[in-house]
């Protein structure tokens, strides 16, 4: 194994910036949720690779589990797309404005 | 340092991730998300990690990549095509990006992580079972009921009860 653990840190931090600039600029649901989407890869990709060079199984299961979590997060987060779309009939969260507080 | 397999996959991940959120059209992007998925893949199968790698094709690549797909094909055609996005903030965004690159990363380099090198075995398969099946069953358990609980939902949430009351009627 020649790469090593800063190597990883590295592109976990620039999916991380690419996420956050999407979360904030985008106003379309669907590239909002592509965003979160790399935010939790960016994530997963940091507790493996610490994991391996502790090394130890736990940042191989957390990973695991934060897979499962995510697939149940993006289920409820398309069917709320839908219903949203079904509502307003645009992806713009501009539009949702009865969502307001 | 890094090898040629490491750099061309770091290549392939960050590059999809950012024609995910900048192409124009919503189904090339879902179709550049499953690149950054599988590029994240990569690099698992690179940290000697070729389960979660697996895992990680099977449950991404394999289903949330295709679920986003048959959502965005949902939406109609010129939604599909159209940007939207403010140009003011999108200047921000990029300097909040660069300030959370350049900021972290500089943390990350200087904190020491760079000396941290590893000559043991990775752990493998049977050290992950092993973890499920005794220190973390309860998670398990949670995790399953959190997944049938949401896939629930979601069905609960994206039915149509106008359809349903009219085929009542009829």
């Amino acid at each position: 194994m020649t790469s090593e653990l800063i190597d990883f840190t590295l592109v976990s931090v620039a999916l991380l910036g690419i996420g956050i600039y999407g979360l904030a600029v985008k106003r379309n649901f669907i590239r909002m949720l592509f965003a979160v989407e790399i935010i939790i890869n960016a994530a997963n990709l940091n507790i493996v690779a610490f994991g391996r060079f502790l090394p130890h199984s736990g940042g191989q299961t957390m990973a695991l589990f934060s897979i499962a979590i995510a697939a149940a997060e993006v289920a409820v987060g398309l069917s709320l797309i839908i219903v949203a779309y079904r509502m307003y009939r645009n992806v713009d969260i501009a539009d949702f404005r009865s969502l307001k507080g | 340092m890094a090898d040629a397999v490491f750099l061309a996959l770091a290549v392939i991940t960050i590059g999809s991730a950012i024609a995910a959120l900048e192409l124009r059209s919503l189904i090339y992007g879902s179709i550049a998300l499953m690149g950054t998925l599988g590029g994240v893949a990569g690099f698992f199968f690179l940290l000697d990690a070729p389960f979660v790698a697996l895992f990680q094709i099977a449950v991404y690549v394999g289903s949330i990549a295709v679920l986003i797909l048959f959502t965005v094909m949902l939406v109609k055609r010129e939604l599909i095509f159209k940007k939207i996005e403010d140009k003011r903030r999108k200047f921000a965004g990029i300097g909040l990006m660069l300030i959370i690159m350049v900021s972290l990363g500089a943390v990350f380099l200087d904190s020491g992580i760079k000396t941290i090198t590893t000559d043991e075995p990775a752990p493998d398969f049977r050290d992950i079972g092993i973890d499920f099946v005794t220190y973390y069953w309860p998670a398990l358990i949670l995790m399953g009921l959190i997944l049938a609980g949401s896939v629930t939902g979601s069905l609960v949430l994206a039915r149509r009860e106008d359809v349903e009351n009219d085929q009542r009627a009829n």
